[in-house]
């Protein structure tokens, strides 16, 4: 037996003993996702106890070194881990900007004590971040940011407006992107600092969207203190850690072209609406509508799965994030109006707890942000233009 | 988990196969053979460089002469063919020809492939009876008679077919005109009595054609399989060729879409270049994703045939259903990026449109595939 094997074996039999059942089922609603942080709520001790046990063995960040409380494991091993997680359809334990977008750049930017003091309190889960980059003047054009960070000698006083910024009334601690020279070309006096949302001068005010939540804020600083050895990476060399973290940030958003463990495809949640005839969906424009979609999710699916392998053996071209990014929340949007369309108008029951659809209209419209979080697919389009097709 | 990059020989022979197209048969050759109405519709010296790189054979086995690269190999090689249009018998002889033997012929027929890899023996396919492809809807008839059988039909768009040594056709042997069993392969000699094979031209300069069969007299040595159940492998065979035309779909279409970025890069309009107006910009970013997707799809349907995967069929398919929808968007516009340029004679891309639409339809289009990937996929 292979090395990998044994791994999938002995992955297979822990998540089985340690699994706790009532995780073993896709998210009926976004409330089901486990965040973490200081004021969680956890919805079980179900929920609570799968948390525990995954951050036990570094499994909320399987690709991060053990030294801050990561799983450790090579590319091959995660994906095997993936793939027992979906066998089981056991739930992701932790949704984390931590894990996804701050912790990745710490890694590879962060010094040694900054490692040391925020990852493995994101591993466990303990910490939840948001992430403070818009501002109502600075959107797509994100380098024209005009929060300012004044050097006090030991730290910095920041003050200025963030937007957009997801989960910033639940969040503990905030990564944001401050002007800290304001005398230079614009994207060179940028810095990425860290603070905690308890700091004086920090607040936030929900911002409700078209689905009805309100799942970002607008954050104001108002006379912030921020410790110097907050600031990841150089100071005035933040601009480069923020692109990084945007190509991580990409690919989490553009993986919603792919469809989730355990949950249903969208030809099954087609069927579901529709019905078979003589084994064919039995709306036939549909059907082509949805088969159109099957095999551009296919290309999707796999060229992502290429980038990975490319980038492994060092081939292939960079800045695919853009594209996957572009491709995979099109292609969200599409499953979702496809969605839409198969259960009818049975498919936009607004409220209650018993709709064939479930929350399909909220989902629906969450969906279109897609497109625009994380940078939108206009500048995704500019960035393969400029940077790969070298049209100017 | 095998990585979705080609191995270091599989490169190799990509860039071996680059450099014969670009030299030896470039788009200007196949203008040539268009325009002189060629006879043969290929240029045998390019042919020959061809086969003596090995190309012919790169799907046989070595103990038949071949090189047996597989099907990844094989993509490559016609990737690179769809970039500068060559024409050669290379699909119709050394894809679909070598196959249909390697799935469904005994000993003896498998000795053609030998002819095949040294490019002396030239095979086609004859399936098609309508203008849209139904591989399974044969009304082409072959009764018993004697030893042997009697052929009658007509059989259209044949690739290749008026140059091939031996033809391969489906006829039914049992059943009705809708029937999936009740299809058997022959392998028939063009110049038997009763056989006619009338070249017709399309859009592409290249060669097709029909092919009739009146009281065609053959021997049972000539049933290629079981008869009666031909279609198993000849749904394999079509699930290889449609795989090969996607490759040489994105090969076309690559090479369309960088003479139109080149062209944006050049072509100057209200004092700048027409590549720096974002309009475009997009519709070429939006053609590169495309492309790029598409080129996955392509190498994953390779690798599942070669590995004999139970989702190559579907893999295939989904790749020509792709591949003739990106084709068809990267041809329409590259015509439309180069303005009144695009519809002149004289510039090539206008070729790449009209090589395309053939290869869409070759072995069915986005409909007939994404018709069948909803199939497999249960719905
Ligand atoms: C659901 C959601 C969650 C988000 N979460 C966060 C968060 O946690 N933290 C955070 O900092 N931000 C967050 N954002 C903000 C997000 O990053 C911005 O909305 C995004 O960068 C676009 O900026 P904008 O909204 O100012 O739009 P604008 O930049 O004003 O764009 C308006 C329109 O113009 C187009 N456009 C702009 N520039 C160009 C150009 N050069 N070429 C062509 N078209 C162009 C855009 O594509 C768009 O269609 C979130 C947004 C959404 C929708
Ligand atoms: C069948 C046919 C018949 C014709 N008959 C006549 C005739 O009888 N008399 C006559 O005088 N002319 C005639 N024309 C010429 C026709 O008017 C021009 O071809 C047309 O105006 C486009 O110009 P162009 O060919 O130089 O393309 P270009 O202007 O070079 O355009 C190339 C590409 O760039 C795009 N482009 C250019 N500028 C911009 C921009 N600002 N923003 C975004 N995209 C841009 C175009 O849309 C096109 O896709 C004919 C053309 C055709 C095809």
């Amino acid at each position: 037996m292979t090395d990998l094997e044994t791994f999938r074996q002995e992955t297979r039999a822990w998540l089985e003993e340690n699994c706790p059942q009532s995780m073993r089922s896709p998210f009926k609603s976004d409330k089901d996702a486990c965040w973490g942080g200081r004021n969680f709520q956890f919805q079980s001790d179900d929920q609570r106890l799968w948390l525990e046990r995954m951050a036990e063995k570094g499994w909320t960040a399987p690709d991060w070194p053990t030294e801050y409380g990561g799983g450790g494991l090579s590319r091959d091993e995660h994906k095997v881990l993936l793939e027992e997680m979906s066998r089981i359809q056991a739930r992701p334990p932790l949704n984390s900007f931590g894990i996804w977008m701050i912790g990745p750049a710490i890694l590879k930017f962060g010094s040694e004590a900054l490692k040391q003091q925020h990852l493995p309190p994101i591993v466990r889960g303990e910490i939840r971040w948001c992430q403070g980059y818009s501002e109502p003047g600075a959107g797509s054009d994100l380098a024209g940011l005009q929060t300012k960070a004044e050097d006090k000698g030991d730290h910095f006083i920041v003050n200025g407006q963030k937007i957009w910024t997801s989960y910033a009334d639940k969040a503990d601690w905030m990564f944001a992107l401050v002007r800290t020279n304001p005398d230079v070309k614009k994207q060179e006096g940028i810095s990425l600092v860290l603070f905690d949302m308890e700091t004086p001068g920090v607040s936030t005010r929900p911002i409700k969207l078209i689905s009805g939540e309100s799942p970002f804020c607008e954050t104001f600083l108002d006379n912030v203190r921020v410790e110097k050895d907050q600031v990841v990476g150089d100071v005035d060399k933040g601009w480069t850690i923020a692109k990084y973290l945007l190509t991580h940030e990409r690919s989490m958003i553009g993986n919603m072209g792919s469809t989730a463990a355990g949950q249903k495809t969208l030809a099954e949640l087609a069927v579901d609406g529709v019905g078979l005839e003589d084994g064919k969906l039995a709306d036939p424009m549909l059907r082509t509508e949805v088969a159109s979609w099957v095999i551009d999710s296919i290309g999707y699916e796999l060229t992502a799965e290429r980038a990975r392998d490319e980038a492994k053996s060092g081939q292939g071209v960079g800045n695919v994030s853009a594209m996957l990014k572009y491709a995979g929340t099109e292609l969200n949007k599409r499953r979702y109006e496809l969605l839409v369309a198969a259960y009818g108008s049975e498919g936009l029951l607004w409220e209650g707890d018993d709709r064939p659809a479930g929350a399909l209209p909220q989902q629906w419209l969450r969906t279109k942000g897609n497109s625009i979080e994380g940078g939108t697919t206009e500048v995704q389009l500019n960035i393969i233009a400029k940077n790969i097709l070298g049209l100017g | 988990m095998q990585k979705l990059v080609l191995t270091e020989e599989q490169q190799m022979l990509k860039d071996a196969a680059r450099g014969l197209f670009s030299e030896q048969a470039p788009v200007s050759q196949l203008r040539k053979l268009r325009d002189e109405k060629d006879a043969l519709g290929y240029v045998p010296e390019f042919w020959n460089q061809a086969v003596e790189l090995g190309l012919a054979g790169t799907l046989i086995p070595e103990s038949h002469g071949g090189s047996e690269f597989g099907h990844v190999g094989m993509g490559q090689v016609m990737e690179e063919g769809g970039r500068t249009l060559a024409a050669s018998p290379l699909f119709a002889s050394g894809v679909l020809g070598a196959c249909a033997l390697m799935l469904a012929g005994n000993d003896s027929q498998k000795d053609i492939l030998k002819g095949i890899a040294d490019g002396s023996h030239l095979v086609a396919l004859a399936i098609d009876e309508a203008g849209r492809h139904q591989p399974f809807r044969v009304a082409t008839k072959a009764e018993v008679q004697g030893e042997g059988f009697v052929l009658n039909g007509r059989k259209t768009f044949v690739v290749d077919g008026h140059i091939a040594n031996t033809l391969i056709v489906s006829a039914r042997t049992s059943g009705g005109e809708r029937d999936e069993s009740g299809i058997t392969l022959f392998l028939v000699d063009p110049k038997a009595e009763g056989v006619s094979v009338e070249r017709t031209t399309f859009p592409d300069g290249r060669n097709y054609a029909k092919v009739t069969l009146e009281n065609v007299a053959v021997s049972a040595d000539a049933v290629l399989g079981n008869k009666d159940q031909a279609a198993s492998p000849l749904q394999k065979l079509l699930d290889i060729g449609s795989a090969h035309l996607a490759a040489e779909l994105l090969g076309l279409s690559s090479e369309a879409f960088d003479r139109a970025v080149a062209y944006m890069k050049e072509r100057k309009q209200f004092g700048v270049y027409i590549s720096s107006f974002q309009a475009l910009q997009h519709r070429a970013a939006h053609m590169w994703s495309e492309l790029e997707q598409l080129k996955s799809m392509v190498l994953k349907a390779f690798m599942a045939l070669d590995a004999n995967d139970d989702q190559a069929s579907m893999l295939a398919s989904a790749a020509k259903a792709k591949a003739s929808q990106v084709a068809e968007l990267v041809t329409n516009e590259g015509v439309q990026l180069h303005g009144g340029m695009g519809m002149t004679d004289e510039f090539d891309i206008g070729l790449f449109m009209k090589r395309a639409r053939p290869v869409q339809l070759m072995l069915g289009d986005f409909r007939y595939h994404a018709d069948r990937v909803a199939s497999f996929k249960g719905f």
